[in-house]
């Protein structure tokens, strides 16, 4: 058999590699944070009691903490999936256009989950 | 390989499946429903997002205002047609992730069943929680 390396800690990989990576993991996160949202759509419409409790629960840090990663996550493959439908339209879809496009993404991320951070905190 | 798809039986039929967990016929046309399917889940999720940081920043949103929201017809419209979107959205997906990796053929036809049957049920639930404002 032809030798193969398949630990991934000794391979480099391209930025474009790590963004369409983490668009996958996002994705898979987001099917499985669907009860959650949808929980939380049937509280906040249940009564004015049930909406409250939403508010308290969403005072604790470890609520807030896994959140804040569920709409990181959502925020991420939402920019990294404008992307891939750019690249569809014949946008980025070269080797350093895409790129650059991945560059982009990651830095949408980066400033969007600051300026969504920001709103949350004040 | 040209010429006419359904001719003779020597010839490829192109619009066989051969995929009994994937959600369209071919993969085009996965590729077009997860295109669409993206454009209304942005659209709605965009709306979501623009609606709650407005109506936060000028103290509108509470469980008066939300629950309005969602008695608006149109809204509970929307809001459907985004679900079913997620749900023809998150299959494809799932299944594209799940047979690049899961090389097992009973494993991996347990996993996309198990996906069908979570998001169908979901949907079920969506129904419900909408059409008992």
């Amino acid at each position: 058999m032809r030798p193969r390396n398949l630990n991934f800690f000794t391979i480099q990989f391209p930025i474009t590699a790590i963004v369409s990576l983490l668009h996958r993991m996002s994705g898979i996160l987001l099917i499985f944070s669907i009860p959650a949202m949808l929980w939380i759509l049937q509280m906040t419409l249940k009564s004015e009691q049930q909406w409250d409790s939403i508010g308290v629960l969403m005072h604790n840090i470890w609520i807030k903490g896994l959140c804040t990663f569920l709409m990181m996550g959502l925020l991420y493959h939402f920019i990294a999936g404008i992307r891939h439908l750019l690249m569809d339209i014949g946008i980025g879809d070269t080797k350093s256009s895409s790129r650059l496009g991945a560059i982009c993404t990651a830095w949408g991320v980066i400033l969007g989950g600051i300026i969504m951070l920001g709103y949350i905190i004040w | 390989m040209g010429g006419n798809p359904r001719g003779h039986n020597h010839v490829r039929v192109y619009n066989m499946v051969t995929s009994a967990t994937s959600l369209g016929r071919t993969g085009l046309q996965d590729w077009l429903i997860q295109r669409i399917s993206a454009i209304i889940l942005a659209g709605y999720f965009s709306f979501i997002a623009i609606y709650l940081g407005v109506s936060q920043y000028f103290n509108h949103l509470n469980y008066i205002t939300w629950h309005t929201l969602f008695e608006n017809p149109w809204m509970k419209f929307f809001t459907l047609v985004a679900f079913l979107s997620l749900v023809a959205h998150a299959w494809i997906g799932f299944w594209t992730v799940s047979t690049d990796y899961v090389k097992s053929v009973a494993f991996r036809l347990i996993l996309q069943v198990g996906m069908m049957v979570f998001l169908f049920a979901h949907f079920a639930w969506a129904f419900v929680i909408l059409w008992s404002i």
